[in-house]
């Protein structure tokens, strides 16, 4: 099992901006434990979305060529709950690539409203950076790449 | 037309504010940036980031705070900075104040060359070419 927390992505350009879409279902079973008698997205669950759709906009930024690690969550805001049968919509804006890294800002759509802002970090993740050997592929695999695929060829994600 | 040095520092602590999740009042030309505003290794990476974006100024790896320093045995040796690390530091960082860190350049005390000043001086260097 893999750990992907966006369904589709309806929006992606290179190094800008990339939109995906979660929806939020009762057959997800955390929800049964988060809560019982009122199931309620976790926060921390919607931040993971955003890492996600974020995530694969830093690491198409060089080709996929570095696995990409979230550094830093700087801000993360929510205004309201999700809870089934609700359409989030992460829509991530790069503010900042570079050698490094990048840094994006986040808005979590709910149906239409806002109802949360993220800044985070992400840091490439080379051998360099971490100071020592990594298993390579790790983070970005193929069903991740995958969801990229009607937005980029093949030959653009190695 | 060049910024003048309260225009970069305001910028300086606006970044400080965001990254760092200080209030503006904790951002004095003297604070330190790991004792009194808390910042730890992986903001100084958000910090050089944000520079970056507020001054559209590129700051290459190692440039603003050095690395390769603390692990090179010619430049530490018994916790303290050798005579030739103090000189390297001295070169890598002409933005910086070694006043108080040569008089005992115990390694544990090199965070306090990390000033807010520091980064002042070093955007100044930097939009003034």
């Amino acid at each position: 099992m893999r750990w992907i927390w966006i369904d589709r992505f309806t929006e992606f350009e290179p190094r800008t901006r990339a939109v995906a879409i979660k929806n939020v279902s009762l057959a997800e079973e955390h929800l049964h434990d988060h809560w019982q008698a009122y199931p309620v997205m976790p926060a921390s669950l919607m931040i993971e979305g955003m890492a996600q759709t974020a995530g694969l906009l830093v690491g198409q930024a060089d080709g996929f060529a570095n696995d990409v690690v979230l550094a830093k969550v700087t801000r993360a805001e929510f205004t309201d709950i999700a809870t089934p049968g609700d359409q989030l919509i992460y829509e991530a804006i790069v503010e900042h690539l570079g050698e490094a890294g990048g840094s994006i800002e986040g808005t979590i759509h709910r149906n239409g409203d806002v109802i949360g802002n993220i800044r985070m970090m992400f840091s490439y993740a080379n051998e360099s950076a971490i100071g020592r050997e990594l298993p390579k592929g790790f983070v970005f695999t193929e069903s991740f790449q995958r969801l990229l695929s009607p937005f980029i060829g093949d030959g653009d994600h190695a | 037309m060049p910024m003048s040095e309260q225009e970069i520092f305001e910028k300086v602590q606006e970044t400080l504010v965001e990254t760092l999740g200080v209030d503006d009042d904790e951002v004095t030309p003297e604070a330190t940036l790991r004792e009194d505003l808390g910042a730890e290794s992986i903001d100084f990476l958000d910090i050089v980031f944000h520079l970056e974006k507020a001054f559209d100024i590129k700051i290459p790896r190692g440039e603003l705070f050095p690395d390769n320093i603390l692990n090179n045995p010619e430049f530490v040796q018994d916790g303290k900075m050798t005579d030739a690390g103090l000189k390297e530091l001295k070169d890598r960082m002409p933005h910086a104040d070694f006043s108080d860190f040569e008089q005992d350049p115990d390694i544990n005390k090199m965070p306090e060359i990390f000033k807010v000043q520091t980064i002042v001086n070093y955007v100044s260097n930097k939009v003034d070419g």
